[in-house]
């Protein structure tokens, strides 16, 4: 077995600690050893995966440094948790799961030279990773060349679809339309204002925006604005708001630019007693950046808020707090994260192996019902279906659930009318 | 056979045919094709510090923009290949098929016409290294001309790259802009992520750096060589003795500039993408550090400067992934500090005359022809005074 | 739209475009300082930038927990503390640094961006990789509105006028006080300048150490206008270089007159046009003067 020379993973003070804690689990672990017996290795396994009698490894591809460690942080620790948890229930297949972790950091085609490594030689069964887009692109042809399974939480702009992706966040559609529904008739907001940041996310939900207020909803687009990642200054944008006068500024800013955004905003008199706001980009995670009171009021479409109210969410948030300190906060990504691991263990049981083809081809109609968000299903197109809900701000950080979809909503990567 | 031992150690060709040893077999021989190419990468950004041995070292212009030069060399290879990827066979979910995804994605609807020439193979060569050097020449032309150096060409350079990125990111329509051009596949047919094209890569790359390497020790040993070395030293004796400096900086510049477009050529090959992560400011200073890791003045020195710096890299952030940046910091700050002509530094005063004492009974002259090993490369070799701040007249900015 | 909506937009764009001036002045002038006395520019900037953004950080969470009655007054004490706090990292820093390299500036370039590194991730493991969001006092966060459909903001006057009280500051400092005579004849003639008696080698550190507190002080104003992260300082860097290399060497009146002309110059691009376009037509502007005039506005006369 190729798995058994694997070598080492390297070390960390982290991975120590959680090496630890599933060694304190033995008179868990025995019992499940047994099951392990009832999946022989030979037969979950027949492309050489780093799997063995007792564990199975997996990857984990965040950026841990660079600026992108902001938003990924709370990602890598959603993962952690529900391996833990999985593990704690004895894990799958009846193997323990053990993680290797590689940083990103920030830097796109370090992403691809990890994911590489990780496939190559560390010979994992799944990653669970990425956040931007363009750390996606850079991986993804490697994941598709090495055949391997990718677990990606961040919602994204879609037009893409891969055999080797599990899209745990929403694609753009899922997200901007129901949302734009909600705000043209509970508010009456028939004027937009898009902003975004300039890239390919923001660009591709504005043009979905624009072609859904213009053809369905019979709006109108008074501007679009697109600023530099990292831009710092938005007065001369907020004067072009105060001139177009739009019923509803409708924002996909993103990173260390949100701060300044809403800053700014407020400082030139736009708060949400004058002006109605939509954002698909501020999480609670933004919101520890921006402050709560700086943005109050405003409107935030996204599947998961930290204070939904619902048995499966007040476990989670109780378990993540248990681990990571009573302060830390949980945003729509995050959650979505925490997904991965989950529905990677319903998959491969379902497929009874570990084996990526047979793990792609039984991932379509996956369920979890656990999840924090409510009831959760892999789509064919390896999307899930979930609700879209809006969200309003609170001066303390987080979110109030204003409405929520009645149903789930249908994942379309590549959406017809909106191209 | 005694002069066989001096030669190997004193002479810079037996330097280059032990790098060549290192790189063509031993490398190949102890490395899984994972590792591989990623020395293969590694040897792309090698062209860079090469490069910088002969702007900086040599010429004692620091630049902190190479990345914008090696950035071009790599993305006019992607255009290349990005055409190539982007048939209407592969690409007929688009809305325009044939076009690269990501113009359609931006609502272009036909190819622009400034990609059209990237369809031949033989127009993205020489756009590879045409492209870097006159933009090397209109910078090196505007600055050197009205004898801008020192601190503020690198601050110039500086703002260039960020010029370059922002219009990179910026255009995404036309450049693929924060994602760079990704998923490119073929050349003229060949599949370039194949195991056996990444060999065939690998030994390109390692070739094309030799003759680079040689190219740059001709230039060396020639008039021109000296009269740069004169010029970081003394530069208006030089200008007094008739010669006009900034004609050979700007030659130089754009000999960099050269070297970094094939080393963006070779990396988008190897790797399979490019993206606007090359071109800006800290990629350029990472890579001027590869070369004072090597050591400025030598050109082997720098490709093992190169190498060093990107596996400790890969080594700290897989190991350590917290502390890497620590580790680069004090790199970053160690070298400067206490080795300031870097690993060819510390082989010529340390371990050098050592090995001669040892192997050579005569007493045997220790110097091979270019620097005095102490020497520092931008201002003069004037040991520390008591009073630590000074340098000579003006430490204008302008004039350093 | 009538008349008086037209006035109030141009009025309010025309404060957009000197609140942008007084931010890239702000971030600028430290490193102006520094680069005109020794030719050298400090690459980690941005990072004492953050140490400022922390300092307020860390005070509004202490006033909030131990004082919150001081809530409303905090803030200028602790730009006090931050410029404090930068200036005594610059002086470590210079003494533990770049007072080794003065003979080789382009060194130090790579020194200080060594040092940057290093202390970003002294952030990160300090703080922790994600933003922070200071609370601000309530008066500083608002607008004032004179009449109705003109808000300006207050956070951008209280920038404006911080910047113009710090630049005031370091122009009295420069030709009204003995250090400011060192430093100029320390610029004029180093070596002159040593010979009658200058301390250079504690001027330098001075120096350095003021350079290093304004940017403390710039970087706990830009709490109020932008984010704090232990990246946050790069955002602002690439600006404070260009307003520094635009403006020429060795002048702080080029600092100043590049700061308004790239502030006047971006902010009219941007209302006109796109956010990307405008920095890109406004970052070319900037290429072709410096093609054309390479020293900067200002250049230093200097024989060459």
């Amino acid at each position: 077995m190729s798995s058994s020379k694997r070598p080492e993973p390297p070390f960390s003070p982290d991975r120590r600690k959680f090496a630890l804690g599933m060694a304190s689990l033995p008179a868990l672990a025995l019992p499940f050893g047994a099951m392990a017996q009832s999946f022989p290795t030979a037969k979950v396994n027949t492309t050489g995966l780093a799997v063995t009698d007792k564990e199975v490894i997996v990857g984990q591809l965040h950026s841990a440094t660079g600026t992108m460690a902001i938003s990924e942080t709370g990602s890598i620790q959603a993962e952690r948790l529900a391996i833990e948890q999985i593990n704690a229930a004895g894990g799958i297949l009846g193997r323990q799961i053990k993680v290797v972790q590689e940083d990103g950091a920030s830097d796109w085609p370090t992403f691809a030279e990890k994911a590489k490594k990780l496939l190559v030689n560390d010979k994992v069964a799944a990653v669970f990773g990425c956040w931007t887009s363009a750390s996606r692109k850079a991986v993804l042809p490697v994941f598709e060349k090495e055949n391997g399974m990718l677990y990606y939480p961040t919602f994204y702009e879609g037009l893409e679809q891969s055999k080797n992706v599990i899209y745990t966040g929403q694609e753009a559609t899922q997200q901007i339309i129901w949302g734009l529904d909600w705000v043209n008739k509970e508010k009456n907001a028939k004027s937009f204002f898009l902003i975004g940041s300039d890239y390919i996310w923001p660009r591709t939900s504005n043009k979905i925006a624009r072609k859904h207020i213009e053809g369905h909803l019979k709006g109108k687009v008074v501007g679009e604005e697109y600023y530099p990642l990292g831009h710092t200054n938005f007065n001369s944008l907020i004067n072009k708001i105060k001139l177009a006068k739009p019923d509803c500024i409708y924002a996909v800013v993103v990173g260390g630019s949100n701060v300044a955004f809403y800053k700014q905003m407020k400082a030139a008199g736009i708060t949400s007693a004058k002006q109605l706001l939509l954002t698909i980009s501020v999480t609670e995670d933004e919101l520890l950046g921006i402050g709560g009171e700086n943005c109050a009021g405003f409107y935030a479409c996204m599947k998961y808020f930290q204070s939904l109210d619902n048995p499966n969410n007040k476990k989670f948030v109780e378990a993540f707090k248990a681990k990571y300190g009573a302060k830390a906060v949980i945003g729509d990504v995050t959650q979505a994260a925490y997904l991965g691991p989950w529905l990677w263990k319903a998959t491969v049981e379902k497929a009874g192996s570990f084996d990526v083809d047979k793990v792609a081809a039984a991932s379509p109609g996956i369920e979890f019902k656990g999840a924090p968000e409510g009831y959760v299903k892999i789509h064919e197109n390896h999307h899930l279906w979930s609700k879209a809900r809006i969200g309003e701000i609170l001066a303390d950080g987080q979110f109030k659930l204003i409405a929520e979809s009645p149903n789930l909503i249908e994942p379309d990567p590549f959406p017809k009318g909106y191209q | 056979m005694q002069k066989l031992r001096q030669w190997l150690i004193t002479s810079d060709l037996a330097s280059i045919a032990i790098l060549a040893i290192v790189i063509l077999v031993v490398m190949p021989l102890t490395a899984d094709i994972f590792r591989l190419n990623l020395i293969g990468k590694y040897l792309s950004y090698a062209f860079v510090a090469v490069g910088l041995v002969m702007l900086w070292g040599y010429g004692g212009i620091l630049s902190l923009g190479q990345g914008v030069f090696f950035g071009l060399g790599g993305y006019a290879m992607a255009m290349f290949l990005k055409l190539e990827a982007s048939d209407p066979e592969t690409t007929k979910i688009q809305s325009t098929p044939g076009i690269p995804d990501f113009m359609d994605w931006n609502q272009l609807t036909a190819l622009p016409t400034w990609w059209e020439p990237f369809h031949s193979l033989t127009f993205t060569i020489v756009a590879v290294m045409a492209v870097p050097a006159i933009l090397a020449f209109i910078i090196g032309f505007a600055m050197f001309k009205r004898r801008v150096g020192g601190v503020y060409f690198a601050i110039i350079t500086q703002a260039v790259a960020l010029i370059l990125t922002v219009l990179i990111i910026g255009q995404q329509g036309y450049t693929g802009g924060v994602n760079g051009m990704t998923d490119l596949k073929t050349m003229h047919g060949w599949d370039i992520r194949d195991d056996s094209s990444k060999y065939i890569l690998y030994y390109a790359n390692a070739i094309l750096l030799f003759a680079a390497i040689f190219v740059c020790r001709m230039v060396q040993r020639s008039k021109a060589g000296t009269l740069l070395l004169a010029m970081r030293d003394k530069e208006d004796r030089v200008r007094f003795s008739g010669y006009d400096v900034a004609n050979f900086r700007i030659f130089v510049f754009c000999l960099a500039a050269v070297l970094c477009g094939l080393g963006g050529a070779m990396f988008t090959l190897q790797v399979g993408f490019m993206s606007p992560s090359f071109v800006g400011i800290v990629p350029s200073i990472e890579m001027v550090i590869f070369a004072a890791v090597g050591g400025r003045m030598s050109l082997v020195g720098a490709v093992y400067g190169t190498l060093l710096v990107n596996f400790g890299k890969t080594y700290f952030s897989e190991s350590f992934p917290q502390l890497w940046l620590f580790l680069m910091a004090a790199l970053f700050i160690g070298v400067v500090m206490a080795f300031p002509n870097g690993l060819a530094g510390v082989w010529e005063t340390s371990v050098k005359p050592r090995l001669l004492r040892k192997r050579v009974a005569a007493a045997a002259q220790p110097k091979s022809p270019p620097p005095p090993p102490a020497t520092l490369p931008t201002t003069e070799a004037a040991p520390a005074s008591p009073s630590g701040a000074g340098t000579s007249g003006n430490v204008g900015p302008a004039t350093a | 739209m009538s008349a008086a909506d037209i006035w109030n937009i141009v009025l309010m764009q025309g404060f957009a475009g000197l609140s942008l001036f007084s931010v890239l002045l702000l971030m600028g002038l430290g490193l102006a300082i520094i680069f005109g006395q020794m030719g050298v520019i400090n690459m980690a900037h941005g990072e004492f930038m953050t140490i400022g953004a922390y300092t307020i950080f860390l005070a509004s969470t202490l006033v909030q927990n131990y004082a919150p009655g001081l809530m409303p007054y905090y803030f200028l004490i602790a730009i006090a503390v931050a410029f404090v706090l930068a200036f005594g990292a610059g002086w470590l820093a210079e003494w533990a640094l770049i007072r080794h390299l003065y003979r080789r500036p382009l060194d130090t370039l790579l020194a200080t961006w060594g040092l940057s590194l290093g202390m970003q991730q002294t952030f990160r493991s300090t703080f922790g990789p994600k933003e922070v969001s200071p609370t601000l006092p309530d008066w500083l966060m608002g607008s004032w509105a004179p009449v109705e459909g003109l808000d300006i903001p207050i956070n951008g006057m209280f920038v404006m006028g911080l910047t113009l009280v710090v630049t005031g500051m370091i122009f009295l400092l420069l030709y009204r006080s003995r250090w400011g005579l060192r430093v100029r004849a320390t610029v004029a003639n180093r070596v002159m300048a040593n010979a009658i008696g200058i301390n250079t080698r504690k001027t330098d550190r001075m120096t350095f150490a003021i350079g290093c507190g304004i940017a403390g002080v710039a970087g706990a104003a830009f709490t109020t206008i932008g984010s704090t992260g232990p990246t946050s300082g790069s955002l602002y860097i690439v600006d404070a270089f260009l307003v520094v290399t635009f403006g020429g060497a060795a002048s702080l009146l080029g600092t100043v007159a590049s700061a308004f002309g790239i502030a006047q110059t971006q902010s009219i691009t941007e209302f006109f046009l796109t956010g990307s376009m405008a920095k890109v037509l406004t970052l070319l502007t900037i290429v072709i003067i410096l093609m054309i005039r390479p020293q900067g506005l200002f250049a230093a006369k200097v024989r060459r």
